[in-house]
């Protein structure tokens, strides 16, 4: 309710304006829900979904100055809603920034191009002049503003002594441009202003392309701190309950946590009992059952009853910061890893300048023409300007991330791609990777039909996962619906009740057999029915291998990859799970550290590891590989340190990935041999000086056409892969 | 050269008209929700923008 009101902006007249973010807006149909059920409380004035950022705009007005309770009502309806997180606007405005340069240049780059055409089918030079004149002023717009990009890149990276792809373009435009300046007073013949403005173009579309692939895997790795309460209700030493924000809260500060509330720090429960939702954390959707005494930490969620908890660290430091602090601590696995890119510039570069001026200096030598050798030169480095090489990588790269968007695969940026195709390793987290917390009955024994029954009634009260499973399992098994009275459900240990005067109970062995409920740590996997301590019947539940593990570890096997696994589980169940899925390398009993630290061993014998993983044990491991995966069923903290999520959960999302990436470097090193084609007849040209505007403004479009034209191909492959996998898969269906 | 002389400021104009219009449409806000758009088409609401 505050912290509604301290992040809602005042519009005047007491109209107020808040922005909810609802992470599981996903379709039309939740947008008008949401609208619509908002739109009929008394106080608000108008309401809009925005389906991309995942936001709600609500604009409010209430006399009384107090917001009404909007997280609640959507909570009502199905849906969560948190207060965004400042930080994600940084990314939109620099978009915005990129399609205004992008808009600009283009303007610019066809209006001059108009012109420059009449100037090249024979301008009388009268009209010429003029016709340079508007092109010169055209074109001022295009290189003060849209090359700002370009030029602020380059400038950093000399001031760091280095050199990237920004470099060359910047002195090619800033050259071109300032010599058909001169030229256009001098009223010269020839003026590049098409050819620098053009660049300009292509380029700035390459990096917004880019840009946009970005924010969309950002969105889908939605942010932790989103999840993170803003603040909480605590109770003073006068026993008032106040809401303060998360600053204030310190080591002894009580808090008081209502259900569907988030702990906000480390803690220990003083009172109450309930379930903890802990997916935020460890990516299990298994709920665990705290009492007074146990402990919490900060970003678990409380969906049980109220819980009084003392916290015994600030927010800053609790287990979540600290595991966040760790993660930027890593050394990211990748940061020595260089982009092809930069790669390529940093070998182009220099050959470009040194053609450049090499031409120049043997041109003055020859002619002693200043202009003439000038002139030369800069079309060198015009020609040669990445026009075609600054979109090869970009296009092929938001292509193949298009791609996989369609087949549930996020990629992070375009380096992921890259880094992906060079695998040879791939590392498996167990729980959660492989296999779903869902929770399975693997078997289920019991004395007669009647105790099934008892089991099968017994289980419909409750709402529990684990007996949902049961109840589901007695229906179809032809379990009678027995009169049971005084139904009681105990929280975290299962359900009694009466039927013929006898006192059954259902639920953790441990508690039923024995009528010990203290012992909370047990691994719930067995359920067991009871009566006065003698079992009747149990069911053994067990965890369910994920879609396309099998295929996914076949598929790297067949491609020459080894596979390992790599869990904190107990080696039995790693080992059979392994059995199942194909996995011959196997480490059980790992610690979060020992999994980075293996990652490390892997990385120094030489491999280039893929790690697959989703818990918070993981998170390290993953930001220490070549590049990493996370299921997006995994938690929070495993999402936002992996290169790629998988959408649908479906392991087979590693074969795409990895079929479209190695397609995708193919494809990126074509371009790169197309540019170099282009480069290899353009500069000969351009060195004897016989490259004119006209030439080079042809030769720079078909090139960059050639490579767009080539990376689609990428889509075309791409569908005839999934046709065939369909076919396949239907065949499969056949033989069963 | 005399039609030149005009029809050339004249197209420049029109040019101008258009990036202007796309500089107004990215300033309003038409191109925030682009999926958005997509699906709201599919419902019968009296649809008005926020900002408008």
């Amino acid at each position: 309710m505050d912290e509604l009101m301290l992040a809602s902006r005042d519009l005047g007249d007491g109209l107020r304006q808040v922005a909810l973010s609802v992470p599981d807006m996903r379709c039309g149909v939740c947008m008008v829900e949401l609208e619509t059920t908002l739109g009929r409380i008394p106080e608000v004035r108008s309401v809009r979904a925005n389906l991309t950022t995942k936001r709600l705009t609500i604009n409010w007005q209430a006399d009384n100055g107090t917001p009404p309770d909007f997280a609640g009502l959507i909570g009502t309806i199905g849906y969560t809603a948190v207060l965004p997180t400042e930080g994600h606007e940084h990314l939109d405005d620099e978009i915005s920034g990129l399609l205004r340069a992008l808009a600009v240049a283009g303007f610019c780059s066809m209006n001059i191009m108009i012109l420059s055409v009449s100037v090249w089918s024979g301008a009388d030079p009268a009209t010429r002049q003029v016709l340079h004149m508007m092109s010169a002023a055209l074109a001022l717009p295009a290189v003060i503003y849209s090359g700002a990009t370009f030029y602020r890149s380059a400038w950093r990276a000399l001031a760091h002594g280095r050199v990237n792809m920004d470099v060359p373009i910047s002195i090619g435009v800033l050259l071109s441009f300032g010599l058909s300046l001169y030229d256009t007073f001098a009223e010269g013949r020839q003026t590049y202003f098409e050819a620098s403005t053009s660049l300009l173009f292509v380029l700035l579309v390459g990096r917004t392309l880019d840009q946009l692939m970005r924010k969309r895997a950002r969105s889908a790795a939605a942010s932790l701190a989103d999840m993170m309460p803003k603040g909480a209700n605590v109770i003073r030493a006068d026993g008032r309950v106040e809401y303060v924000s998360l600053n204030e809260i310190g080591p002894g500060t009580r808090t008081l946590i209502a259900a569907g509330d988030r702990i906000p720090a480390d803690g220990t429960i003083l009172s109450g009992l309930s379930e903890l939702d802990r997916s935020l954390l460890t990516g299990e959707s298994r709920w665990e059952t705290v009492g007074p005494g146990g402990q919490v930490r900060a970003g678990d969620l409380n969906v049980g009853h109220p819980l009084t908890v003392e916290a015994t660290i600030a927010p800053g430091d609790s287990t979540l910061a600290e595991l966040h602090r760790m993660l930027e601590a890593v050394e990211d696995g990748r940061s020595g890893y260089r982009m092809l890119v930069d790669r390529a510039a940093r070998l182009y570069a220099p050959v470009v300048h040194g053609l450049s001026v090499f031409s120049f200096l043997a041109w003055f030598l020859v002619t002693h023409d200043i202009h003439l050798s000038l002139t030369i030169a800069i079309s060198v480095l015009i020609i040669a300007c990445p026009c075609a090489l600054g979109l090869a990588v970009p296009m092929v790269q938001v292509v193949a991330a298009r791609r996989l968007f369609k087949h549930g695969v996020v990629a992070r940026d375009g380096s992921a791609l890259e880094r992906l195709a060079e695998i040879d390793t791939v590392v498996f987290d167990k729980t959660g990777t492989l296999t779903q917390y869902d929770p399975m009955l693997v078997t289920g024994t019991w004395n007669g039909p009647l105790d099934f029954s008892l089991a099968g009634s017994l289980a419909r009260f409750s709402s529990h996962p684990m007996s949902k499973v049961i109840a589901d399992y007695a229906s179809r098994g032809k379990a009678e619906a027995l009169p049971l009275e005084d139904v009681r459900e105990i929280r975290g240990n299962g359900l009694e009740a009466s039927f013929r005067g006898e006192r059954y109970c259902l639920g953790r062995a441990a508690w039923a057999a024995n009528g010990d409920g203290g012992d909370r740590t047990a691994a719930a996997s067995t359920i067991v029915l009871t009566r006065g301590g003698q079992v009747l019947a149990s069911f053994l539940f067990g965890e369910r291998i994920r879609a396309g593990s099998v295929k996914a570890v076949q598929f790297l096997k067949d491609r020459g990859i080894a596979v390992q696994m790599l869990t904190g589980d107990v080696p039995a169940a790693a080992f059979s799970v392994a059995r199942e899925v194909g996995i011959d390398h196997v480490k059980a009993a790992a610690l979060p550290k020992d999994k980075a630290i293996a990652i490390d061993a892997l990385r120094g014998r030489g491999r280039n590891v893929m790690m697959v993983g989703d818990g918070i044990n993981d998170a390290i491991a993953l930001k220490s590989a070549h590049v990493s995966m996370a299921p997006a069923s995994g938690s929070d903290i495993s999402r936002s340190a992996a290169d790629f999520i998988l959408l649908n959960g479906d392991m087979d999302g590693i074969r795409v990935a990895l079929t479209t990436a190695r397609r995708a470097s193919v494809l990126i090193r074509q371009n790169f041999a197309l540019a170099i084609v282009y480069n290899v007849i353009s500069i000969p040209l351009a060195l004897s000086g016989y490259a004119s505007p006209l030439i080079a403004a042809v030769a720079m479009s078909t090139s960059s056409i050639l490579v767009v034209a080539n990376a689609v191909r990428l889509e075309i492959d791409a569908d005839a892969l999934s046709l065939r996998r369909a076919q396949t898969d239907r065949l499969a269906g056949a033989v069963q | 050269m005399s039609t030149l002389s005009f029809l050339i400021p004249v197209a420049v104009l029109m040019g101008i008209g258009g990036l202007g219009a796309f500089l107004w449409s990215l300033r309003n806000g038409q191109y925030d929700d682009l999926d958005g758009a997509a699906e709201r088409i599919l419902y019968e609401n009296d649809d008005k923008p926020l900002g408008g």
